[in-house]
């Protein structure tokens, strides 16, 4: 502690106070947050949606998004109040000395310039090199990160280049005026977590060869705890409490965190596998398809047997929701079969009949989206009982009471009520309730979660364990998160570019010898331990991590 | 390249098929007018054998279809037949107008599209301030008068009250360059003014609706100053709608300008579309009207691959 105190401080944040401009009025968003960062010093700022993380990252950087201001309080980098500096002051500071790396770097990249005149632009509009200079020390970064074919990498127009690649040549341009700090918002949160370990390791190394403070923006404490000297905990604009990681993690002092810590908790119990002489629910049967000319499926097989929940994980881009666009018949396959409780399904959805539709509902990920912005929420969830079950009047209010009451929202409350006037956790309870509408026996479950704040969503993955037990349900579970795999699930399907690698039992699944890829997958989930990444580092060896490690295995 | 090939060749493809369909309609239409051609150029007093025989020469008699293919057979060869009124070749006849029309436009566009994109641009960067205002103001003024309008103004002020321009535009095929731009000047001014509100108006809207991407924020916290967020980091991506209704305005400067031709009597197309009706002129009417129909396809084509070209995904594939 006290070898940290003798560097100076870099950034000095005082009674930080963020209004924001909502219905004609403005409103403070950020009550008033001290922030203290040294040179070489990484700070994790984490908390849910609307914790003002990211709003707290901008204004270190004297930014504030349109709709947005600095109402009180200062931001002292390196003895200049960026608060009261002019213009021109900040944004000589801004890409030279204070860079920012944003969440999605898919979106922030212009499409319509090649990534190597992206990455110089900061450095000639800063006058810190020449631009054959520039594209020199672009190409020693690029290979300092990792990426392949870092001479020719930069090249590229941005759509031409992966994710992960994508989100480690913005650490790159970050880099490239050689910052003081940087502010890393949410970097990994879009990526697979096999491209999450080379993009975090990347980042890490990085920051310590240049000595370069940071402030690491994220809701996943496993990545926090990867990537922090100290942690800073918010909750809706305030400052819960702050202290070195490793203290943080084996010893938070307010309840808030200790909730936050405690969300990995919930864990069911899996069945019992069913006998033997039962028909599955649902049999899917050798299955191939194709979006036009390209196969994204290629003979996938496996069963979902009534009140079980299958899991089905890999990466984007392996198949997981065309197999569920396959037995729902919005996508008819091209070889296969889906079998219902024994009888074969129609492969179009247009051919199927109302009852065999009813029986198979879907969940999806995006509940802003899924449910219609103009329908009042008893008007979203009686479509279905109108549909299906022809109910009017009355039957019908009664009803959806009764599914609200499912789903412990207040019918008095919510009936009334547009999607917009929910949160995100209770929108997408109102999507599980229009799915119960329709009586099914199978819900598959699109990245239900993957949207929402842990404990949120841990209220969602409790409220779909409850109905499973009472309605004998059967779920298909399409996740990349193995924390919720871990938690809910009786059977694993891991895919892989289009094909089922391995499948079996939860309990067999989480516990070695695994097939590789599920190896790579599972050991690629960040956990608590702040030395989980050295240590896997070191295990792979660094040539041999994420996409590296992946194309080796394949 | 290899993807934009096939694309452009589509809408090629498309862009002939419309053509076809528009010469079917604009043949039918004359078809359908009330009355006997033969009857119109002879006159009420004609009798009911010279009629006949004017019919027979023209070859009236024959159905609608085949002198449709006979029609579409020569225009593909440039020969639109001989004009009613005069007997002189309708090609003949329209070639010198249409250059001179393709000049009017040129220069309309030459003033419009610098003015407008220039324009438009400095609106996005001090949008909401009063230069944005007052262009706003004056763009919105501009579109809602009528051209002949804004052309009588002009020569108000510019031809009678200052005697500056002429008041009639009378260009001839033996007049200088010099001369013939001086005396092309205000009508050129009419439908450029116009026809810069639109696009100006477009290109500031397109450049607005891209100031809230994520890579417009990176820029800005790259340092780079307001204008170069404009110029360097919007605008290449707001390309495809500007080059949109740039092409569909510059194909309005061509098919747009009867009306200011009439007001300043220059000889184009538009003018001898405006005779020719009221002569009853047929040929030269479905002439005029393919060669319109042609532009303005033609001009949506330039748009469709232009606004292709302009995006980098498909430019350069994976």
């Amino acid at each position: 502690m006290s070898e940290e105190e003798k560097k100076s401080v870099l950034l000095e944040i005082k009674d930080l106070k963020i209004e924001g401009y909502s219905d004609e009025k403005w409103i403070e968003i950020v009550h008033g947050i001290d922030l203290t960062l040294h040179r070489g010093e990484v700070m994790g700022l984490i908390g849910e949606s609307g914790a003002g993380k990211s709003t707290i990252g901008l204004a270190a950087m004297g930014f504030t998004r349109d709709g947005c201001r600095i109402s009180n309080g200062t931001v002292l980098f390196d003895g200049m109040d960026l608060t009261t500096a002019t213009r021109s002051e900040r944004r000589a500071l801004r890409g030279s000395r204070i860079a920012y790396v944003a969440q999605s770097a898919a979106a922030s990249f212009n499409p319509a310039h090649k990534l190597i005149d992206q990455h110089t632009e900061s450095a000639l509009l800063h006058k810190v090199n020449t631009k054959v200079e520039s594209e020199e020390d672009a190409i020693e970064l690029y290979r300092r990160l990792r990426l392949p074919n870092p001479e020719e990498i930069g090249f590229r127009y941005p759509h031409q280049v992966s994710g992960g690649q994508l989100q480690r040549a913005m650490t790159a341009m970050a880099m490239s005026c050689r910052p003081d700090l940087i502010i890393f918002d949410e970097p990994t949160t879009a990526l697979d977590v096999t491209t999450q370990i080379e993009v975090l390791a990347a980042v890490r190394d990085i920051v310590d060869q240049f000595n370069t403070a940071a402030l690491y923006i994220t809701h996943d404490l496993a990545v926090v705890a990867q990537m922090a000297d100290r942690i800073k905990v918010l909750l809706k604009g305030d400052e819960v409490e702050e202290a070195d990681t490793r203290k943080m993690l084996a010893d938070p002092e307010e309840d808030y965190t200790k909730s936050l810590w405690a969300v990995r908790s919930f864990k069911r119990e899996q069945k019992p596998p069913p006998p033997a002489s039962e028909t599955p629910l649902i049999s899917v049967k050798n299955v191939s398809a194709a979006y036009g000319p390209v196969k994204v499926l290629d003979g996938v097989s496996f069963d979902i047997y009534r009140g079980q929940t299958v899991a089905v994980v890999g990466e984007s881009g392996s198949g997981k929701s065309t197999t569920a666009r396959c037995i729902t018949g919005l996508l008819p396959p091209f070889e296969g079969e889906i079998l219902y409780d024994g009888n074969l399904l129609p492969p179009r959805y247009q051919d199927r009949t109302k009852d065999q539709l009813r029986q198979a509902q879907m969940i999806y990920q995006m509940a802003d989206t899924a449910l219609n912005p103009k329908k009042t929420i008893g008007e979203i969830i009686g479509r279905p009982l109108q549909f299906y079950a022809g109910l009017r009047g009355a039957d019908l209010k009664k009803r959806v009471d009764q599914l609200l009451d499912q789903i412990e929202l207040e019918p008095s409350l919510y009936y009334h009520r547009l999607p917009s006037e929910l949160s995100g956790g209770q929108k997408q309870r109102v999507g599980i309730a229009r799915s119960l509408a329709a009586e099914p026996s199978f819900i598959i479950c699109d990245e239900v979660t993957s949207a929402l704040d842990q404990l949120v969503a841990e209220g969602i993955l409790r409220l779909l364990d409850r109905l499973q037990k009472e309605l004998n349900l059967a779920y298909m579970f399409i996740t990349h998160d193995l924390a919720t795999v871990r938690s809910i699930a009786d059977v694993v399907v891991v895919m892989k570019e289009g094909k089922v690698v391995e499948m079996g039992p939860k309990d067999e699944m989480f516990k070695p010898p695994h097939h590789e890829y599920t190896d790579l997958l599972l050991s690629s989930v960040p956990e608590m331990d702040p030395d989980w990444l050295t240590n896997l580092l070191e295990s792979r060896g660094v040539d041999n991590i994420g996409e590296a490690a992946h194309e080796k295995k394949t | 390249m290899g993807g934009v090939l096939p694309l452009i060749g589509k809408r090629l493809l498309l862009g002939l098929v419309t053509l076809l369909v528009v010469s079917i309609i604009i043949f039918g239409a004359v078809e359908l007018l009330p009355g006997d051609i033969a009857q119109q150029i002879l006159g009420q007093s004609a009798t009911a054998e010279t009629v006949a025989a004017l019919r027979e020469e023209l070859g009236l008699n024959r159905p609608a279809y085949v002198r449709y293919f006979e029609w579409l057979g020569g225009a593909i060869q440039g020969d639109f037949g001989n004009s009613l009124a005069n007997q002189r070749s309708v090609a003949e006849q329209l070639g010198p107008r249409f250059a001179n029309t393709l000049f009017l436009a040129a220069l309309a566009a030459v003033i419009s599209v610098p003015l407008a994109i220039g324009l438009g641009v400095l609106a996005a960067l001090y949008r909401n301030s009063v230069f944005d205002r007052v262009a706003n103001a004056v763009s919105l003024v501009s579109i809602s008068s009528p051209e002949f309008f804004l052309g009588y103004i002009l020569i108000v002020f510019f031809a009678v009250q200052n005697q500056i321009f002429p008041a009639i535009s009378n260009v001839t095929p033996d007049m200088e360059m010099g001369e013939r731009l001086y005396r092309t000047l205000l009508p050129a001014i009419t439908m450029a003014l116009v026809v810069t509100a639109y696009m100006m108006r477009m290109t500031r809207a397109a450049i607005i609706n891209l100031l809230a991407s994520p890579y417009i924020e990176m820029a800005r916290l790259k340092g780079v100053p307001n204008s170069k967020v404009i110029t360097r980091h919007a605008l290449p991506n707001a390309l495809a709608p500007i080059i949109n209704v740039v092409a569909l305005n510059l194909a309005y400067l061509i098919t747009g300008v009867v009306l200011v031709e009439v007001v300043f009597v220059y000889p184009g197309v538009g003018q001898l579309l405006v005779d020719s009706v009221t002569k009853r002129d047929f040929p030269v009417v479905q002439a005029c009207c393919l060669i319109f129909a042609a532009t303005f396809i033609l001009f949506n084509l330039i748009a469709d691959v232009g606004a292709i070209l302009s995006n980098p995904r498909l430019r350069h594939p994976k």
